[in-house]
């Protein structure tokens, strides 16, 4: 069973199916190529507990890419995302704050904490909707190649020019702030008090080994503010059947242009010939062979294990050994008996049926962190949790409910060393059980079962080099055209015919797709096949 | 000034946003909350419940009723099956929509009608030489639509139907706790769902039930803001929205014909005597004038029609009704029709409408031009001829041992 593929893709996450489409729509043979017996990568479903369906990894969908949807058909295929309405705060001190979709409820609740914030607020938003558009020129391009002189390349770069000079001086100047500033230092350009600081400035943080406080994180506070669902800038939603669903419908769409997929296929390595990849090994030994092999994995697998040391120049070497992973984040995820009610409001209304943040002031984040960057996990962590069986209640049996919770810091490299993560997954498990416990009284009585996800796990489990759920950081040296490596930023790698499909590559990581299909437009404009 | 349905109290009192509006006399509630789309997503991932008290509601009783209905709606009901529900519309002499509406066949001679305006009047022109009695029920009974996935899961703990065995447009007696309703498996979302009859004094029981067992199935009330998105996503024409109707249509030109609103293929033309018979059937051999279409409008033309103002592309979270030009040709200026209703899908995610075209024009994937305006100024963007029925979940007439997700 020797077929000649036009691509392999290795790794079944939504990138790799999602360029899998594209090729395939565009005619080519395509086989892709997933370790695991689920699709999805990071973005799954799987039903770990008896009729409660997890996503298990992310949880969350805002930065996917609109046309994305329209050019594969993806709605369907199955793709349907349920917007939140409401970010909510509990507090230790028995208030909360909820920021809603509508304007003057939320104005009315900022007020309470700071009048002058609650009528900055839109304007802040105002302000971040104008860098939202940037969204556009930045992550549905290639990143431009800043040394060429090849007149595409120069034109992308104005393009791009182009974009920041319409903002004006004052968003320019803005922008040169976001890019700089700490997440924090930024809100404080806007607002005053610290219970609508602390949970706006964790968007800088998220999947980061950063603190709110560290220079560098106002940019990812753009990153996800870049999301957009049904044109609304800003919005995050469910997946329906949770994330794995897009998965799903990303899969579905491939298969329908007639792309290969196969589940439980581990890829040993890449096959090398004369310094070229011309397929793959599996680890069952059978050789596959294609013209293009694509990689879906994160740089650091894709270089060190797919394709190995010796054919790695000392240069791209040292760069993909310092290219940042280090993942600071986990997930538990519980099955509940019943709706979890939260002391400071109780009621399962709408304000639980979005996210629900865990960070109660700035220090109560920079201390997360603190201990953080002596290699332990939070005791107090910051937490982002979801009930989306409010939204969606296909995922669990009637009246039982999940609470997913993404969890920050919890660093791979404990000081214990990475591989002694296991023996204290169970003690950040109950950190954060204790930690959501405070906010929901009873809540420990009602847990039907426990998933706990170090990064550790999630490197074993998903296959992230070091847990790191964006397949590498997203501080600023290591965006644009220097992800994942300055000169191999546009997909190719070191290693002729093997590509880069992943969120290791531009624009990085957040169920965006869009790493997936500049891959695959790349591919094809390039005619590498 | 509007009247009360017996919901009342419990609508009422749930209604945060106080935003009502006026349905046949009656006041309906728009939006519970401030932004409906919480409402629209419960009818698609949960279920919405929804008051349907202001449709008109005719009891036809008698030996002769199914003839007598027969006579006057566009259907051959002599042939609708016991227990099941027929969708279709009535004509003036000349062939012209007067309404739509739902027969349901609750036994061999009794019939429950619904309808979107009073037609009392005009069914009783009819009643001479029919064995029939016809009784307005609107005031005396109420009715609730509960729609969406989990709508099944929910009806099954409120009474005793067996509901895995219910198919799409069929209707039956059944008992809830201690009092008889019916259910019809039908609605206006185009998803899975029922609308529940009680008289008016088991009213609030029959909420109450509902809205406790829906409690486990993320039941939400919702009001029409929601319901016109998914009733566009469907397909569902709106009668004084997408049509006219033609008893009070002040021009011939306002007035359509079956075949002219989608509606074509409810007509049995060839049987016994029916209101717009010979009508329908010359307009059928001749070929009608208009055609109610879908229309898929292009999204990435928006948004750079958006981009060029320097905005990010605003569409209304509601369904949107009125009239807007239709054009086709080279220069974009010859007017072929106009679209009447539409809106952003945010299950489709597609910006779709319903429009009426010139019959020529209504091939599906045909492009035609919908005006546009985007900060103050006019503009055409291409839409594309589809069905009108965008949205058709497999679950809407699936039953749960045929179902697969």
């Amino acid at each position: 069973m020797n077929k000649k593929y036009d691509s392999i893709i290795i790794g079944g996450g939504h990138n790799g199916l999602i360029c899998a489409a594209y090729l395939a729509k565009a005619g080519r043979k395509v086989l892709v190529l997933e370790r695991r017996h689920v699709l999805g990568g990071a973005a799954v479903s799987e039903e770990m507990h008896p009729g409660f369906t997890f996503s298990v990894a992310a949880y969350v969908v805002s930065l996917f890419r609109p046309h994305i949807i329209r050019e594969l058909e993806l709605a369907k295929h199955g793709y349907e995302v349920i917007p939140m309405d409401c970010s909510f705060l509990p507090l230790p001190n028995g208030d909360s704050l909820a920021r809603w979709a509508d304007p003057q409820r939320t104005r009315r609740e900022i007020a309470r904490f700071s009048k002058k914030d609650s009528e900055v607020y839109p304007e802040f938003s105002r302000v971040m909707t104008h860098m939202g558009k940037l969204a556009k020129t930045v992550i549905d391009y290639p990143a431009p190649d800043i040394t060429s002189i090849n007149p595409k390349e120069l034109a992308n770069l104005f393009r791009l020019g182009k974009t920041f000079k319409d903002l004006g001086p004052e968003l320019l100047h803005l922008n040169i702030k976001l890019i700089t500033m700490s997440a924090l230092d930024f809100l404080d350009l806007w607002f005053e008090s610290e219970t609508l600081k602390a949970p706006m400035s964790v968007s800088g943080i998220i999947g980061t080994f950063q603190g709110v406080r560290s220079p560098g994180t106002a940019y990812v506070l753009l990153h996800h503010y870049m999301g957009q669902l049904d044109g609304a800038f800003r919005s995050w939603g469910f997946s329906k059947g949770g994330t794995g669903g897009i998965s799903m419908a990303c899969a579905r769409s491939a298969m329908s242009y007639g792309a290969e997929i196969r589940t439980e296929a581990p890829v040993k390595q890449v096959l090398i010939k004369n310094g070229k990849a011309t397929g793959v090994v599996l680890e069952n030994g059978d050789e596959l062979n294609a013209k293009v092999v694509i990689s879906n994995l994160d740089p650091n697998r894709t270089y060190l294990k797919m394709v190995g040391k010796e054919y790695l120049e000392d240069d791209i070497l040292k760069e993909i050994n310092r290219f940042k992973l280090r993942g600071s984040s986990g997930k538990v995820n519980l099955a509940l008996d019943s709706v979890p009610e939260f002391s400071c409001r109780p009621g399962d209304g709408d304000h639980i049926r979005g996210d629900i943040a865990i960070a109660p002031s700035i220090d109560y984040l920079e201390k997360a962190f603190d201990q953080a960057k002596y290699g332990e996990f939070s005791t107090r962590p910051y937490i982002n949790a979801v009930i989306p069986t409010l939204t969606d209640p296909s995922l669990a049996p009637p009246g039982k409910h999940i609470l997913s919770c993404f969890v920050q810091y919890a660093p791979y490299h404990i000081k214990q060393g990475a591989e002694n993560w296991p023996k204290y997954r169970e003690a950040f498990g109950d950190a954060v059980v204790d930690t959501m416990a405070e906010y929901i009284p009873g809540l420990k009585d009602k847990i039907l079962y426990r998933q706990v996800l170090t990064p550790w796990d999630i490197e074993q489990k998903m296959g992230l080099t070091e847990g790191n759920i964006f397949h590498g950081e997203l501080s600023l040296e290591q965006l644009l055209f220097q992800r994942p490596i300055a000169g191999y930023s546009k997909y190719k790698t070191s290693i002729p015919k093997l590509w880069m499909c992943g969120s290791g590559t531009h624009p990085g990581g957040g169920i965006m797709g869009a790493n997936g299909e500049l891959c695959a437009k790349t591919i094809l404009t390039s005619r590498a096949i | 000034m509007p009247i009360q349905t017996p919901f009342f109290p419990r609508t009422s009192a749930l209604c945060n946003s106080m935003n009502w509006k006026e349905w046949a006399g009656y006041y309906a509630v728009s939006s519970y909350e401030t932004l409906h789309d919480s409402e629209y997503f419960a009818f698609r991932y949960s279920a919405g419940l929804l008051d349907i008290t202001p449709l008109y509601k005719y009891s036809v009783k008698g030996p002769d009723a199914a003839a007598f209905i027969s006579r006057i709606v566009v259907k051959n009901i002599n042939k609708l099956g016991i227990g099941r529900v027929s969708y279709c519309c009535w004509c003036t002499d000349d062939g012209k929509v007067i309404d739509d509406g739902t027969v349901m066949r609750r036994s061999e001679h009794e019939f429950f009608v619904t309808s979107a305006e009073p037609c009392y009047s005009w069914f009783s022109r009819f009643l001479r030489g029919y064995d029939v009695e016809l009784k307005e029920i609107s005031e005396q009974i109420a009715g609730l639509a509960l729609q969406g996935p989990t709508s099944r899961d929910i009806l099954k703990h409120v009474c005793d139907a067996d509901l895995d065995d219910f198919k799409f447009f069929s209707t039956r007696l059944a008992r809830a706790d201690g009092y008889d309703i019916y259910v019809s498996r039908t609605g206006y979302t185009g998803d899975l769902g029922y609308e529940i009859w009680v008289e008016n004094k088991h009213a609030l029981k029959i909420w109450d039930a509902i809205i406790s067992a829906g409690k486990n199935f993320d039941i939400r009330p919702a009001g029409l803001d929601a319901l016109d998105v998914t009733r566009v996503e469907a397909g569902l024409i709106l009668k004084d929205v997408d049509y006219y109707n033609a008893l009070h249509a002040l021009i011939e030109g306002r007035k359509s014909s079956p075949y002219e609103i989608s509606l074509g293929w409810t007509v049995n033309l060839n049987r016994d005597p029916f209101n717009g018979q010979a009508a329908l059937k010359t307009e059928k051999e001749k070929g009608s004038k208009w055609a109610i279409v879908g229309l898929d409008i292009d999204w990435p033309q928006i948004e750079s029609l958006y981009n060029r103002h320097g905005l990010p592309p605003e569409i209304g979270n509601r369904a949107w009704r009125g009239s807007i030009p239709i054009y086709t040709g080279k220069d974009k200026k010859t007017q072929v029709g106009y679209a009447t209703s539409g809106t952003w899908s945010p299950i489709l995610k597609k910006n779709i409408a319903i429009a009426t075209v010139e019959k020529k024009h209504d091939m599906i994937g045909n492009e035609l031009q919908i005006e546009m305006t985007v900060e103050h100024k006019r503009y055409t963007v291409s839409a594309i001829v589809s069905k009108p029925q965008f949205f058709n979940p497999e679950r809407k007439t699936s039953n749960p041992d045929s179902q697969k997700s």
